[in-house]
C-alpha cells in the first residue's frame, strides 16, 4: 500500500503553507488520502516553516518521522531534517539558494526564462516533486492545470520546464478516484457547524482557533450566516448569547487565552441555560505559551470553567468526519439541552489539513419542545428542561436572567426557589448524561480484544490508531468528554489489564477524570513540548512500556 | 409572565425611597405607552440590564428583558438587535457598570453605529455595593475604598462619547421627567447607536438633588447636528466643579448603522456545503 511522506521548508514568507496545501490536493486529485500538518514559529517573515505531506491510500491522520523527500527552499531545510530522510529518500532543492546532495533545480533561472513571478517557484517544486516519484506527465498536468487558475498556462510551462530537468526515482502507484475534499481541521470543524445549522459566528482572533473565523467570513454569502468579529472575547460570548435569545443558532471560537475571557459568559449561559456552541482549540500554555504550537492540556480547565455548578457537553474530534459531524451535533445539544457544548480541538487538528468524506453528517434529528402559553422562560419540567420561545412574541414576555432566578425569570434570593433552580439544572445534566453515555461515543479500535490498552482522545487517538493493532493494543477513546461516558467506557475497557494514557499534557489531564470513575491508569505517556508525536515517536514510547 | 394591561410588574420594588430609579421607571414607560399608540406593539421591546440598583428595572417591568452582567449590556443588547433587527433594543445600565467594568463596549458600540439605546442610570456613586466611587464620581470623592478621597478627575461622558463616534449623545436628569421622556422617545427613534446620560441622585450614598437643582438648564439644541458645537456644550460641565450642566440632546446625526440592512437572499444550506466540498476536492 502506498504511503508517502514529503517535506517542504523554507522561511516564514516563501508560500510553504501554501506550497504544502497545493501539493496535497494534488495527491487527493490522484486518488489518495492526504494528511499535511503545518508547523511554523509565531512570526510573519523569516524563521523556518515547514509542513509535512503524507499521502496514502488508507485514511490518515498522523505523519510519520521519516520522508521520501525533502523539497527546499533554503539551507535551514536541509541542515534541520536531513537526518530524517528515509533510505531512498530524495532532496529536491533550489540550487540556487541552497547545497544539498539530491535533484537541484535553478528555480530564479526557470522563473527569470518565463517571466513568471517568484511563488511560481512553488509549481516547479511541485512539478519536480511528481517527475521524481514517477507520476506520468498526462496525469500530473491536468491536475496542476486545476490548480493553477490564475497565469495557468505560465505556471504549466514552468511545471514543464522543472519537469524536464529531473529524473524519475520512484514509480508511485496512483489509486485513482480522487479527489476528496482537503480541508484544515477549523474548516471541517466549521463544515460541521454549518450543517448543524449555523446563524451566526463570533470570534476575535486568536491562533489556532481563527482559521474558522476566516473560513466562514469567506462563505458567509453563500451560506447565508452572519460572521462577525469584535472587540474582545468577552463582548464575543455576550454577543453570541444575545443571538440565541431572539432565536439563532450561535457558535464562538477561540483557543484558551480568550477562553479565559469568556468564562463569565459562559456561567451566564449556564444561570440563564442559553445555548451557546464554544470551539476551544487548545494551544501551549500557560498564558502566551507558544502561539503556534499545540497541547491538550485545556481540558481539566474547559470542563471546570465558570463560577457555580452547571452542565455541559464537550467533544473532542479526532477525524474530519467526526469534526462535521460533531460541528453539527454540539448545536442539537446546546439548544436541546440549553447548555454551552464545546467542541475541544488543539492546533495538531485544527491547523492540520485533511482529506475527507464528500457526505454531510447526518445528525440525530431533533425538535425542540413546544412553548406552552402562558409562557414561562423557566417553566418546570420533568428533565429539567424549559421549551424556549424567542422575542417578539405577542402578549408574550420572555426574561432572561444571571441571577437566581424563580420560573418566569424573576430574580430570587429565595432559599426555596434556589434549591428547585439547582435540581432543575441537575436534572437536566442527568438528561444530558444520559445522552452521552452510549457505545457510539467512545471509540474503540486496534486489537479490540487485546488486555493492553492506550487511552487516548482528540488529534492524538489518530497517531496512535496506526500503530495499535501491530502490537496487539487496543484503542479506547472517548469522542464525548463530558458528560464523560462512563458505562460506556467502562464496558470498553472490559477485560483490560494494563492501562497506558498518552496526552500532551505535563500533568495529565484524562486520568483525573478516569480517576473519578474509579478507572487507574497503569502508565502515563505526556507529551508537552507543543510539538505532536510522529508515528513512530510515539510507538517506540510506547513499545517501551508494554 | 403573564402578560398584563400595566406595564410594572408586580415584583416587589427594593430601590430605596427617593432613589432617582423611580423617574427613569415611570419616564419610560409612558415612552412604551406612546409607541404603543403609535403602533409599535410592547413585544417588539427588549430590555438589557447590568448588575447593580439601575438592573432591577428589568424585573420591574413587564417586559421582553435580558438581565445579563455587570458592564455587559451592550454585547448582548448588540446581539440580539444583529439577531433580529425588527426589534427594539434598550439597554439600561448603571455608571460603575457602563463607564467602568464595560466601557470598551461603550466605545465600541459607538464606533460601529449599533441601532440600540442605552440609558446610562449615573448616580456618580456604586450603590448596591455600597457607596464606592465610579468613573464619574467628582475629584476628592471619599469612599470605602478611597477614605482619603479619589485623585482622579471624572470621565467627561459628553466628550468621551462624541469622541467615540457617537450618533445620538443626550443628557437628561431624573428630576425633569419631561425632558426625560423626551430624549428616550427620540433616542429610541435614532437609526443608530444613541446614548442618555441621566445624572440621577443615590438618596442613600451621593444625594446631590440640591447641586442639580441649582446648577442644571436646558439647552435649545438648535446646533444639534454640528459636532463642534456638541463639544462645546459638552465641555461647559467637567462632572466635577460647580458650573452650568447642560442638559438636552447634545449631538444627533445620520451614519451608516449596524445591522446592515440587506437583501435575505434564500439559501439551501445543505447545497451550499456541498459546494464548498466540491470546490475545496
Amino acid at each position: 500500500m502506498a504511503d508517502i511522506s514529503v517535506l517542504i521548508g523554507g522561511k516564514a514568507g516563501d508560500g510553504i503553507s501554501q506550497a504544502g496545501q497545493v501539493t496535497g490536493s494534488v495527491f487527493s486529485s490522484l486518488g489518495y488520502h492526504v494528511y499535511q500538518y503545518v508547523d511554523y514559529p509565531s512570526l510573519i517573515r523569516g524563521g523556518h516553516n515547514f509542513c509535512i505531506i503524507r499521502a496514502a491510500e488508507f485514511p490518515i491522520t498522523a505523519f510519520r518521522s521519516r520522508f521520501d523527500v525533502i523539497i527546499a527552499f533554503d539551507q535551514q531545510t536541509v541542515d534541520l531534517h536531513s537526518d530524517r530522510l528515509s533510505d531512498n529518500g530524495i532532496i529536491i532543492y533550489d540550487s540556487g539558494r541552497v547545497k544539498a546532495e539530491g535533484q537541484g533545480i535553478p528555480l530564479s533561472q526557470i522563473i527569470s526564462m518565463h517571466q513568471g513571478l517568484p511563488v511560481m517557484g512553488n509549481t516547479a517544486m511541485i512539478s519536480a516533486l511528481l517527475r521524481v516519484l514517477g507520476i506520468p506527465w498526462d496525469l500530473a498536468e491536468p491536475v496542476l492545470r486545476r490548480k493553477m487558475p490564475k497565469s495557468t498556462e505560465k505556471n504549466l510551462d514552468i511545471a514543464h520546464a522543472a519537469w524536464n530537468i529531473l529524473t524519475p526515482k520512484q514509480d508511485l502507484v496512483v489509486p485513482g478516484g480522487g479527489p476528496r475534499p482537503f480541508l484544515s481541521g477549523n474548516e471541517w470543524i466549521a463544515l460541521g457547524l454549518l450543517a448543524g445549522g449555523l446563524d451566526a459566528y463570533i470570534a476575535y482572533p486568536m491562533t489556532p482557533s481563527s482559521g474558522i473565523l476566516h473560513f466562514l467570513a469567506s462563505v458567509k454569502e453563500e451560506t447565508g450566516i452572519q460572521v462577525y468579529h469584535p472587540e474582545s472575547e468577552i463582548a464575543v460570548i455576550l454577543m453570541a448569547l444575545g443571538f440565541s435569545y431572539a432565536g439563532k443558532k450561535a457558535a464562538v471560537g477561540t483557543s484558551g487565552g480568550g477562553f479565559c475571557l469568556m468564562t463569565e459568559g459562559l456561567s451566564l449561559a449556564g444561570q440563564a441555560e442559553i445555548p451557546i456552541v464554544i470551539v476551544v482549540s487548545q494551544r501551549t500554555g500557560p498564558s502566551t505559551g507558544l502561539p503556534t504550537y499545540t497541547a491538550q492540556s485545556d481540558l481539566l480547565f474547559i470542563r471546570h470553567a465558570g463560577q457555580g455548578e452547571f452542565p455541559r457537553w464537550i467533544a473532542a474530534p479526532a477525524t474530519p468526519e467526526e469534526a462535521m459531524f460533531l460541528g453539527a451535533e454540539a448545536f442539537r445539544i446546546a439548544w436541546e439541552f440549553q447548555v454551552p457544548a464545546f467542541i475541544l480541538t488543539d492546533k495538531t487538528f485544527s491547523e492540520g489539513l485533511f482529506t475527507g468524506s464528500p457526505d454531510l453528517p447526518d445528525p440525530k434529528p431533533y425538535e425542540l419542545k413546544a412553548p406552552v402559553f402562558p409562557y414561562s422562560r423557566y417553566m418546570d419540567q420533568p428533565d429539567g428542561i424549559s421549551p424556549l420561545l424567542s422575542p417578539p412574541h405577542p402578549g408574550e414576555i420572555i426574561k432572561i436572567n444571571s441571577y437566581t432566578h424563580d420560573f418566569e425569570g424573576i430574580t430570587s434570593e429565595d432559599p426555596e426557589i434556589t434549591t428547585t433552580m439547582a435540581e432543575k439544572r441537575k436534572r437536566k445534566e442527568q438528561a444530558l448524561k444520559e445522552q452521552s453515555d452510549r457505545p457510539i461515543n467512545v471509540i474503540i479500535s486496534g486489537d479490540e480484544r487485546s488486555p493492553v490498552c492506550i487511552i487516548a482522545w482528540g488529534s492524538v487517538r489518530g497517531q496512535v490508531s496506526e500503530f495499535a493493532k501491530k502490537h496487539s493494543i487496543r484503542l479506547v477513546s472517548p469522542l464525548i468528554l463530558e458528560p464523560f461516558p462512563v458505562n460506556a467506557f467502562k464496558t470498553a475497557l472490559d477485560g483490560v489489564t494494563r492501562i497506558i494514557i498518552t496526552e500532551e499534557s505535563a500533568t495529565g489531564q484524562i486520568d483525573k477524570i478516569l480517576m473519578e470513575h474509579g478507572i487507574v491508569p497503569d502508565k502515563l505517556i505526556l507529551r508537552y513540548d507543543g510539538r505532536p508525536s510522529a508515528i513512530e515517536e510515539l510507538e517506540e514510547q510506547v513499545r517501551r512500556e508494554l | 409572565m403573564k402578560p398584563d394591561a400595566t406595564l410594572i410588574s408586580d415584583t416587589k420594588n427594593t430601590w430605596c425611597p427617593g432613589c432617582g430609579n423611580f423617574s427613569i421607571q415611570h419616564a419610560f414607560k409612558n415612552v412604551i405607552e406612546e409607541f404603543e399608540k403609535e403602533g409599535v406593539p410592547r413585544e417588539k421591546f427588549v430590555l438589557v440590564s447590568g448588575i447593580g440598583c439601575h438592573a432591577k428595572i428589568v424585573d420591574y417591568f413587564r417586559l421582553n428583558s435580558f438581565y445579563s452582567l455587570h458592564g455587559r449590556t451592550i454585547p448582548v443588547a448588540t446581539g440580539i438587535k444583529m439577531a433580529n433587527p425588527e426589534l427594539k433594543v434598550i439597554c439600561f445600565a448603571g455608571d460603575g457598570d457602563l463607564y467602568a467594568e464595560g466601557l470598551d463596549h461603550l466605545i465600541h458600540a459607538a464606533k460601529r453605529n449599533i441601532d440600540i439605546t442605552v440609558i446610562c442610570h449615573n448616580n456618580r456613586v456604586y450603590g448596591l455595593t455600597t457607596g464606592q466611587y465610579t468613573p464619574t464620581s467628582p475629584y476628592g470623592y471619599r469612599g470605602r475604598s478611597t477614605p482619603e478621597g479619589i485623585h482622579e478627575y471624572p470621565l467627561n461622558i459628553i466628550e468621551m462619547m462624541l469622541g467615540s463616534g457617537a450618533t445620538f449623545v443626550a443628557r437628561a436628569y431624573s428630576r425633569n421627567i419631561p425632558l426625560l421622556k423626551r430624549i428616550m422617545h427620540d433616542a429610541i427613534s435614532h437609526p443608530g447607536f444613541a446614548h442618555i446620560d441621566v445624572l440621577q441622585i443615590c438618596a442613600t450614598f451621593f444625594n446631590m438633588t440640591s447641586f442639580y437643582d441649582e446648577h442644571v438648564y436646558e439647552t435649545s439644541e438648535v446646533n444639534v447636528t454640528q459636532f463642534e458645537m456638541a463639544c462645546r456644550t459638552g465641555q461647559q460641565w467637567n462632572y466635577s466643579d460647580p458650573g452650568p450642566i447642560p442638559l438636552g440632546i447634545f449631538y444627533k446625526t445620520i451614519r451608516s448603522s449596524l445591522p446592515e440592512k440587506r437583501e435575505q437572499k434564500k439559501v439551501d444550506r445543505i447545497i451550499s456545503i456541498q459546494d464548498i466540498l466540491t470546490g475545496h476536492s
